[in-house]
């Protein structure tokens, strides 16, 4: 592709080589630990599933278990297999015995490894296919009743009742909303367990459970056959469960899931160390299950200024991209975030905002970019704040992005009405056919307001990229350098969450899930 | 049209002419699209007060909803020489007058808390007073000499927040609530009143709280001395904090 913006090549190397090595470093930090809600995560895929006492999960309940034992660092999958050799019974049941407390799983004498491993395998195999099935279900349906033309349309519904959210999601679906996000109740980040069965009356969303996964998807599959369109399902792996959301989700085939490896540390104060390692595993499964991830760089500019922070979104993405191929994500299913939040009184902003876009479009030519409409400088006026959303909808066609997160006329006022969301699919319809090949047929004046910003952006981002390379992404964070937002390394919910691994301990399915993605690459 | 002409004690909507009432509506209704729809509509726009209910648009949104934008004459006027509004009764200050102020009266810096609380994650608001940066070029209370800032961040539980109050002997606490769906903010503002009372400090305290959907008004009601709506700058905030300290005598 030539350059619209004459972007240095070389220099998109460099930052690409310096975020890679970034990535490498937290890696090597990664693969020395394991946490609970990995371990929760692996034995929610082993089959254990369920609450005690109506509320309390028995993913959770068999993990704290093996801590109390002193035995989390060889990972649950051993503790499993090793009962599952011992007893005949399957994991389902082993973790029923604990929560009733008749058996206790690190006193059981160790049996042969081989056959203790063959055993979680055998298990791990049938999980992973279901998951590899509903990858392929997705890519049939899509095959067969076909899908919505990029940018997709992504609204979102959050009602706080899940039933309340289906109908408005296939509301929007027939207006012509192609990704229906559904907003989680914004408590659920801080929570150390994931929520059981359906949500009829949450604060400001509904939780991210497996039940309310299952019934939307049963809603957006019946409006997508209706509609002759495939309906992705988004939903937030994030926070303290990272790793159980993605798995819920593979198993229940959303589609899209927000998954940042930085927000959790920089907007939920989250600890770095655990959000490193639960957003790895989160990602493997996401990668494995045909996921596209959306990255949060657009919540930097809700705190940073968008005009000269632009560099550090540039950078993220960068390093949300390594992050991500350490996971085996492919690039196609990598949804980078930036967002349409300068100042509107800034004279030239719209020249800077689509230097912007077009510069993640060049840099990542075949990620579907996730780009997020005007938030901070909403006002209420919604008159205005509709001309707004219809210049984030321009640059958008102009330059050829992936996820168009439409903007609600009425931000800043209430969580979007039925007509607040017609308005904005009609709004985004309008232009995107209106102005369908602008992008192909206008080229940028040479050394121009435009190419001149995003050339200056990268290199700036370069810049940041190698210094964080020489201090390290955790005093980088330290400093305050993403967001303007400092989390120290030690700080933060969830550290006491975070155990080193010992000899011997495995996940079956970092293995099963980075040889099958690689394979099919 | 001369302003003498317009009648205080009858006021009404104005479109292009003293007294024509007019008022613009859209909304949502659950019926199918169609003539009965836009029936209905009218019938209801109607009831609401408006002579002459005018369907402009109307949209099928699917599913059995209709969508309608309407312009009506509205009956009803209102008497806008007796309102009295509960108001802020300080003069906002520049950044620079407030710390020659802080200066003038106090012999000490003054500490300020900021939070979101409760389930609350969205801390766009209270990052826009409390940090370096500010917002819209308007600095955040950190860069201002001779007060002490700490932005505690998302999700603060109330009780953690009286607690830190009480270590870093806060002079003035500043709560932000952007989620204010199904009122789930007011349990949780009164409550950290409650709790500042029952630790015997609420009067040591000037107590603030700010938010796209929250007035001085709503804030008085439930016992804080200020509630800030959005267009607040940090030096509203600080002029506000600084005067009301000078008023009770927290020195």
């Amino acid at each position: 592709m030539i350059s619209k913006l004459k972007l240095d090549a070389k220099a998109i190397e460099m930052a690409r080589n310096a975020a890679g090595s970034i990535a490498e470093d937290v890696q090597n930090f990664i693969d020395q630990h394991t946490t609970v809600a990995v371990e929760r995560t692996i034995a929610r895929l082993l089959g254990i599933d369920g609450v005690v006492d109506g509320e309390y999960p028995l993913p959770n309940t068999i993990v704290d278990h093996i801590i109390k034992g002193g035995g989390l660092g060889l990972g649950v999958a051993y503790w499993l297999g090793n009962t599952m050799v011992y007893t005949g019974n399957n994991p389902q049941e082993i973790a029923e015995a604990v929560a009733s407390n008749q058996l206790e799983l690190t006193k059981i004498p160790p049996q042969d490894i081989t056959r203790v491993k063959n055993a979680i395998h055998e298990i791990a195999q049938k999980a992973a296919s279901k998951i590899w099935s509903n990858r392929q279900k997705r890519q049939e349906r899509i095959n067969t009743i076909g899908e919505g033309n990029k940018p997709y349309l992504y609204v979102i519904v959050a009602t706080g009742n899940i039933y309340e959210d289906a109908l408005q999601a296939q509301a929007a679906a027939r207006q012509g909303a192609d990704i229906i996000a559904v907003i989680r109740s914004t408590a659920q980040s801080l929570l150390d367990y994931v929520p059981y069965g359906a949500t009829t009356e949450g604060f400001g969303g509904t939780f991210a459970t497996q039940e309310n996964f299952r019934i939307m998807r049963k809603a957006l599959d019946e409006v997508g056959e209706e509609v002759g369109r495939y309906i992705r399902l988004c939903n937030y792996c994030s926070g303290l469960c990272m790793p159980e959301i993605a798995a819920m989700g593979a198993m229940e085939g959303l589609d899209v899931m927000l998954n940042d490896a930085l927000y959790g540390i920089l907007f939920r104060d989250i600890n770095m160390q655990r959000t490193f390692v639960d957003q790895y595993f989160s990602r493997v499964i996401n990668g494995y299950a045909g996921i596209i991830i959306n990255t949060g760089e657009d919540n930097y500019l809700t705190t940073a200024d968008a005009v000269e922070e632009a560099h550090t979104v540039l950078a993220s993405q960068f390093i949300n991209e390594q992050f991500a191929l350490q996971a085996g994500i492919p690039e196609e299913q990598m949804g980078l975030g930036h967002a349409f939040e300068m100042n509107p009184d800034l004279q030239n902003g719209f020249l800077l905002e689509l230097a912007q876009a077009q510069m993640a479009r060049e840099i990542f030519p075949k990620a579907p970019l996730k780009y997020m409409p005007p938030t901070k400088f909403m006002t209420g006026n919604i008159f205005k704040g509709h001309v707004q959303d219809a210049l984030f909808n321009l640059i958008s066609i102009w330059t050829g992005q992936g996820i168009q997160l439409l903007g609600m006329l009425t931000e800043a006022i209430h969580t979007p009405h039925m007509q607040d969301r017609y308005l904005a699919i009609e709004n985004a319809q309008y232009i995107f056919n209106n102005c369908k090949d602008l992008g192909e047929e206008i080229v940028f004046k040479e050394n121009g307001i435009i190419q001149k910003r995003a050339q200056e952006v990268l290199v700036e981002a370069s810049e940041l990229l190698n210094q964080i390379k020489e201090d390290g992404l955790f005093k980088t964070i330290e400093e305050g350098k993403f967001g303007g937002v400092k989390r120290s390394r030690t700080g933060g919910k969830g550290l006491k969450g975070v155990i080193p691994i010992e000899e011997g301990y495995f996940n079956p399915f970092i293995d099963l899930m980075l040889r099958e993605e690689r394979r099919c690459q | 049209m001369s302003i003498e002409n317009i009648d205080f004690r009858r006021v009404k909507p104005y479109g292009d002419t003293l007294n024509d009432g007019m008022v613009q509506l859209s909304f949502t209704l659950p019926v199918p699209y169609g003539e009965e729809g836009k029936e209905a509509a009218r019938r209801l726009a109607h009831s609401m007060g408006l002579d002459e209910p005018n369907v402009v648009y109307s949209k099928d949104m699917g599913g059995g909803f209709s969508y309608y934008i309407m312009y009506g004459k509205c009956q009803h006027t209102v008497d806008y020489s007796s309102i009295e509004v509960v108001k802020m009764e300080v003069d906002t200050l520049s950044m620079e007058e407030v710390e020659e102020f802080i200066g003038k009266n106090f012999t000490r810096d003054i500490v300020v808390i900021g939070a979101c609380t409760g389930t609350d994650a969205h801390t766009v608001g209270i990052d826009a007073i409390m940090n370096m940066k500010g917002f819209d070029g308007h600095y955040g209370l950190e860069r201002y000499k001779g007060i002490e800032a700490y932005n505690l961040g998302s999700q603060v539980p109330n009780e953690e927040l009286v607690a830190k109050a009480i270590e870093l002997k806060a002079d003035a606490i500043l709560i932000s609530q952007v989620v204010t769906q199904k009122d789930v903010h007011i349990p949780n503002l009164t409550q950290l009143v409650e709790l500042l009372e029952a630790e015997g400090i609420r009067d040591k305290i000037v107590l603030a709280c700010g938010g796209p959907r929250l007035s001085h008004e709503l804030a008085k009601e439930l016992g804080y001395d200020a509630g800030f709506g959005s267009g607040s700058y940090a030096e509203d905030v600080a002029s506000f904090v600084v005067n009301e300290m000078v008023k009770r005598n927290l020195k």
